[in-house]
């Protein structure tokens, strides 16, 4: 069993940071609950693998502590924590056959015989690999390989958290889906703490409890997949998040009136404490701006109209800040003149790209 | 569907025929025409049959007795140069460094043997070990240890077997280092989740993949080392007595030495027969090792 703490964890590469910008990643507390399924979102860059090699013990972190259920594990190697790691490209042995490479950690381990056989042949079967078991690493086809290395790390008896780095990506798209919901099964079934790294808001929304969103060095967002979504607390969840992302403009925001582009609008919340100097934006999701004949709401210009399918998005101009918005299935858009309207309780207000409470009264 | 068929193709693959028909069949065929024959002063031929490899390979005459200790000693020199190299190049490649300024620093010094020309490997190593003058000699034996390559047969094989080690080991470790670094990370850090050894990580990780370099290596080693001429013929000239005489030095006594003409056209063709015998069962036993690991 595991919780998993850091506390006023931080990583540079450089030897003496001088700067926020040398960090890698920058000083965060936050602690992995035991059992829960975790996902670490964020575009290539933002420190997502160094804080899971710092988990994992690939690497020391430069400041901070991580702590096991309490114990500080900081220092301590990999080999001494009760961790797995699965990493983006799959990591087979070749010479070994299947049976061979999951009974490996096992043996380094000082296992030998019936204990070995019986726990390999479990997790075999749980991963569908009992028909491969006498063949060799080699030759397997990717996701055969990426499910023996999720093996190794399932086949200990100690394993209490498994880190998976972008472990989806060298796999066949169709094979994704069905490998995704073999690890959603595997989670529920065995009671592990999972962290999952992806930079694919779909692959991290399908699969974890809680995602936890990196931008640049730091963690932005922590929340459930429907709170990314409906309540971005940093304008950058809500461009990364969505797609298309939050619509941003930049606004004039005075108590419950906001001026967007010579453009009042009323806010469901009051906003008095607004600091002066901050840059103000407000953001709402396309999913609730609709385009509404001229003369309705906002006066927009329509750029272009989107068939998504399921839906059709609009691009469009308010005051000459692009937009995009929902088209109503009834709606049918006639020249360049619509109008817009917001859904008051999904705009948000950002100072500085960081979400402002309103007040309700 | 027929394919279209243009004799014409053999025109462009008719000046490669030439060259290697001027450059290695007719001088091959040459040496098989002397082979057959016996040789006299004023190119005087006469037809002597196969009378020349039936002595040769007959280890009862004088021909044959030469040839076969010269032989054995041959195939013990690689044997020893292999049970050397490959595991010195091994270690060497474990212990270079993986980045920074070291490892330019590292290839360029380890490239060095491999660029100094082999009489000139001869002449450092003659010099080196001399008991009189050499640093080499002049230390060993005053530490006790009597060493003198020019009338000792051990010192001379220690010698020449050190000159070797030095001179090549650096091709091995270098084939080598370059097998380790097409190994991924990931592979090492799978390797400390996995809690393996540092014994391990080298049988299930690096050996693996140095697989395919390590066979280049011992047969690029096994082919030099036995036809190894220059580096013994500086040192030694293939004494003391004939403890050094390598089948290559005995050719050229033969050949250049006695005039030999014929009998030292069927040596080359024997020595050229067992080269390729022996590089075709290394290959066949390691590339047949290397499917049976699928």
């Amino acid at each position: 069993m595991a919780r998993i703490e850091l506390q006023n964890l931080a990583h540079s590469y450089t030897a003496k940071p001088a700067g926020p910008k040398d960090y890698a990643l920058k000083p965060m507390d936050h602690v992995w609950e035991q059992g829960g399924a975790y996902a670490l979102l964020g575009p290539s860059g933002c420190g997502k693998t160094t804080l899971l090699n710092i988990i994992s013990g690939l690497l020391v972190p430069s400041e901070g502590r991580v702590l096991f259920d309490g114990r500080d594990v900081t220092e301590q190697p990999t080999e001494a924590r009760n961790i797995a790691q699965v990493f983006q490209f799959p990591v087979v042995y070749d010479t070994m056959t299947v049976y061979e490479n999951l009974a490996f950690p096992l043996r380094n381990r000082g296992l030998r015989g019936p204990a070995v056989d019986a726990r390999v042949r479990e997790i075999a079967a749980l991963l569908d690999l009992t028909p491969d078991l006498n063949r060799r690493g080699r030759g397997l086809t990717a996701d055969a390989k990426q499910k023996i290395s999720l093996g190794r790390g399932l086949v200990r008896p100690d394993v209490a958290a498994i880190l998976f780095d972008e472990p989806l990506t060298v796999i066949d798209p169709h094979l994704k889906w069905e490998l995704r919901s073999k690890l959603k099964a595997l989670h529920r079934a065995l009671d592990l703490t999972m962290i999952y790294v992806t930079h694919d808001q779909t692959e991290a929304l399908t699969f974890a409890d809680t995602v936890v969103v990196m931008h640049d060095g730091a963690v932005v967002q922590i929340g459930r997949p429907d709170e990314l979504f409906e309540r971005p607390a940093h304008t950058f969840v809500g461009h990364f998040i969505g797609s298309p992302g939050m619509n941003l403009l930049p606004a004039e925001v005075a108590g419950r009136r906001a001026v967007v582009g010579g453009h009042a609008l009323t806010l469901a919340r009051g906003y008095p404490h607004l600091n002066g100097g901050s840059r103000v934006e407000i953001g709402v999701r396309p999913e609730f701006a609709t385009l509404a004949p001229a003369g309705a709401g906002l006066p927009v210009r329509v750029r272009r109209i989107d068939d998504l399918g399921r839906v059709r998005i609009a691009k469009v101009e308010l005051a000459g800040l692009p937009l995009a918005a929902t088209v109503p299935e009834t709606l049918s858009v006639a020249g360049e003149e619509a109008s817009l309207l917001f859904d008051p309780a999904m705009v948000h207000v950002y100072a500085d790209g960081h979400l402002v409470e309103g007040e309700l009264a | 569907m027929d394919k279209p068929v243009n004799q014409g193709a053999w025109l462009l693959v008719l000046p490669v025929l030439l060259i290697v028909a001027f450059s290695a069949i007719v001088p091959l065929m040459t040496v098989v025409n002397y082979s057959v024959q016996d040789t006299f002063g004023n190119n005087q031929f006469f037809w002597n049959g196969i009378g020349w490899y039936q002595e040769l390979l007959d280890p009862t005459t004088d021909l044959g007795g030469r040839f076969f200790d010269a032989l054995w000693r041959n195939l013990l020199f690689s044997a020893l140069i292999l049970a050397i190299e490959v595991p010195l190049g091994i270690a060497v490649a474990l212990s270079m460094p993986r980045e920074g300024w070291r490892v330019a620093a590292t290839l360029v010094v380890m490239a060095l043997p491999l660029l100094i020309p082999w009489n000139v490997v001869g002449t450092i190593w003659q010099i080196f070990a001399r008991e009189d003058i050499g640093l080499l000699g002049w230390a060993v034996n005053r530490l006790g240890i009597p060493y003198n390559y020019t009338a000792d047969p051990l010192s001379a094989w220690v010698t020449i077997i050190a000159m070797d080690v030095w001179h090549w080991t650096s091709l091995v470790a270098l084939l080598c280092y370059a097998g380790l670094r097409s190994i991924p990370d990931a592979f090492y850090q799978a390797a400390r989740i996995d809690g393996a050894s540092r014994w391990a990580i080298f049988r299930n990780i690096q050996l693996p993949k140095m697989h395919r370099v390590l066979l280049i290596a011992v047969l690029l080693r096994f082919m030099d080392s036995f036809m190894i001429y220059t580096e013994p013929f500086v040192v030694t000239g293939g004494g003391p007595g004939n403890s050094t005489t390598f089948v290559s030095i005995d050719l050229v006594k033969l050949a250049l030495g006695q005039f030999d003409l014929g009998k030292a056209a069927a040596l080359s063709i024997v020595y050229n027969l067992i080269i390729l015998a022996v590089c075709w069962v290394f290959y066949t036993v390691m590339t047949r090792m290397d499917s049976g690991r699928n």
